[in-house]
């Protein structure tokens, strides 16, 4: 039984992104992080591992600097790591979804856990493309995760507030912000996973023949300059702000 | 040429968010058919002008959320572009039939045009992508980017009476604390963080939401210091993206992670009192006042219009 964790290296939300040639210019990203939600996909991951639903791997596609955050993943608990090197910034939704399906197939997983969107493409789609491939139940905003015997419960938000659900394997859940703290390396575990072997591989490595894209990018721009706001002082401005809010703005 | 819309709803009825989805697609120009999960909204979808169609989907499946088996009974009818609201359970579902008809998605759009150039917004905020694709191709929309179409028309209602074997069993059903309105779905939403001091002075913003008709959020300071105020109340790179017509941040510094999830409204009010607070650099209207000075004369000002 094999517990997958999907992790996705993106820029650090504290990062400048700069814009040239109509691409946003990734080797002047200064700081790269695990996306946010992945990394509650991880604590949760790690919890069902303690629990005995399986061993952990973690899997991330994308470039050689991803293997760092493999590298922070095995230091905190899992058991192994795959790296599928690829450069997916032109990759459509489709594309990605086969490599990673592929990757988990090839880790044997019948339980991924992932986060919701990733915070540089902020989409959503991978998760809930991958459960389709799998035919594995999906749950998405999850924010809990626990085994009860052959099945899962999980917490998710849904319209009318919070919801338990139950599912057997095969399943995916996509991860929503969860109210846990995120464990952090100590330096036994930093120790233990240099010693850990990262399983590098390729797309053809796996079997997948991507295609070609069918979505094409075709330029990345800077978000349009906002005009300087007007900015008053005290509360006695308020009237004014009001007034300009509902003739200027024409908003209320 | 066709386009299919997945109808988002809300309880029994439609959520407004499809008719700005049925406002893109008569942009666009085609055959407008609406598919309604559950059957839920098929009436309130056929009085939308532009629609053609409307499919009433009454399948046992429909009576709880499970993207799995909701997609493998709408994939057949998922033709030409399909277009879902960019909400949690619209991506979800968006995703599944984008994989089961075996193409690709693009979510969270702002803006296409015919052809078909989209655009969204990446990096949280920080970049524009525009990209295009082709028909078939499934797209999710951002709440409040488009024009809603108007009543006015009158579509046939087919009901197709198709389930599927359903994986996610729901146990439990836990109700929201309050009953205010979601941020994501106000024309005006306020704001506090953790400049309020103390979660139980949320009630003064309360006060003010109340005189306009507006929901409250958090920024993620205020929502990680104070149990009292839930993730559902969090506007922000880990909360909830905000597309409304006015946003009024108060005491809130406009920390990156707070900008990611309000920067495309329509119009931002800042009242903070360091008047060298980032919120300041994206606000059109600053007020460098305390909120306790600030929030008894805005609740007083907008009572009188």
């Amino acid at each position: 039984m094999t517990i997958a964790v999907l992790l996705k290296q993106v820029p650090d939300t504290t990062a400048k992104i700069t814009v040239s040639g109509g691409r946003v210019d990734q080797s002047s990203v200064a700081k790269w992080s695990t996306s946010p939600y992945d990394e509650y996909a991880l604590e949760y991951a790690l919890q069902l591992k303690e629990a005995g639903a399986g061993d952990l791997v973690a899997i991330t596609c994308g470039p050689d600097r991803a293997a760092k955050m493999l590298t922070d993943a095995a230091a905190v608990g899992v058991d192994s790591m795959l790296h599928v090197v690829a450069d997916t910034t032109e990759m459509d939704s489709k594309q990605i979804q086969s490599i990673l399906a592929a990757a988990i197939e090839h880790c044997g997983a019948d339980v991924v856990l992932c986060g919701k969107q990733a915070a540089d493409t902020n989409s959503g789609s991978t998760g809930p493309g991958i459960a389709s491939m799998m035919g594995a139940a999906c749950v998405g905003m999850v924010s809990e995760v626990m085994v009860e015997g052959d099945s899962f419960s999980a917490l998710r938000a849904s319209s009318s507030g919070n919801e338990r659900v139950s599912v057997s394997r095969p399943c995916l859940f996509a991860f929503d912000k969860a109210s846990t703290e995120l464990r952090r390396p100590n330096v036994k575990g930093i120790m233990m996973a240099k010693r850990k072997v990262i399983e590098t591989v390729s797309a053809s490595d796996l079997g997948i023949d991507m295609g070609e894209s069918q979505v094409i990018i075709e330029s990345h721009d800077s978000p349009p300059e906002k005009p300087p706001g007007q900015k008053f002082e005290g509360a006695d401005s308020v009237q004014t702000v009001v007034l300009k809010l509902r003739e200027e703005a024409n908003v209320i | 040429m066709e386009i299919t819309i997945i109808a988002e709803t809300s309880g029994e009825g439609i959520h407004p968010v499809t008719e700005q989805l049925v406002g893109a697609a008569s942009s666009l120009g085609g055959v407008i058919t609406v598919l309604c999960p559950g059957g839920r909204g098929s009436d309130d979808a056929s009085v939308i002008s532009g629609v053609s169609k409307v499919i009433s989907l009454q399948g046992d499946c429909f009576s709880s959320f499970d993207s799995g088996s909701w997609s493998t009974v709408m994939a057949p009818f998922s033709q030409g572009i399909v277009m879902a609201s960019s909400s949690p359970s619209g991506r979800e579902l968006g995703a599944q039939i984008a994989s089961k008809i075996g193409v690709p998605i693009v979510q969270d759009i702002t803006g296409i045009e015919p052809g078909y150039k989209v655009t969204r917004s990446v990096y949280s905020g920080k970049a524009v992508e525009t990209s295009s694709l082709s028909s078939p191709c499934v797209v999710t929309l951002r709440q409040n980017a488009f024009e809603g179409a108007s009543g006015g028309g009158s579509a046939e209602v087919v009901v197709v009476d198709n389930s599927s074997e359903v994986s996610v069993s729901v146990r439990e059903a836990i109700a929201k604390a309050g009953e205010r309105m979601d941020v994501s779905d106000a024309e005006i939403v306020i704001s506090g963080g953790r400049g309020m001091g103390d979660p139980s002075n949320f009630s003064h913003l309360n006060e003010v939401a109340d005189v306009i008709g507006a929901a409250v959020g958090a920024s993620r300071a205020a929502v990680d210091s104070w149990d009292e105020i839930p993730h559902s109340m969090q506007v922000g790179q880990t909360g909830k993206t905000v597309n409304p017509t006015l946003y009024i941040a108060v005491g809130i510094s406009g920390a990156i992670q707070h900008l990611a999830g309000m920067r495309s409204s329509k119009y931002i009010v800042a009242i903070n009192k360091d008047p060298d607070a980032p919120i300041f650099g994206v606000a059109d209207y600053g007020i460098v006042a305390t909120w306790e000075d600030a929030l008894p004369a805005l609740k007083e000002e907008l009572g009188k219009l």
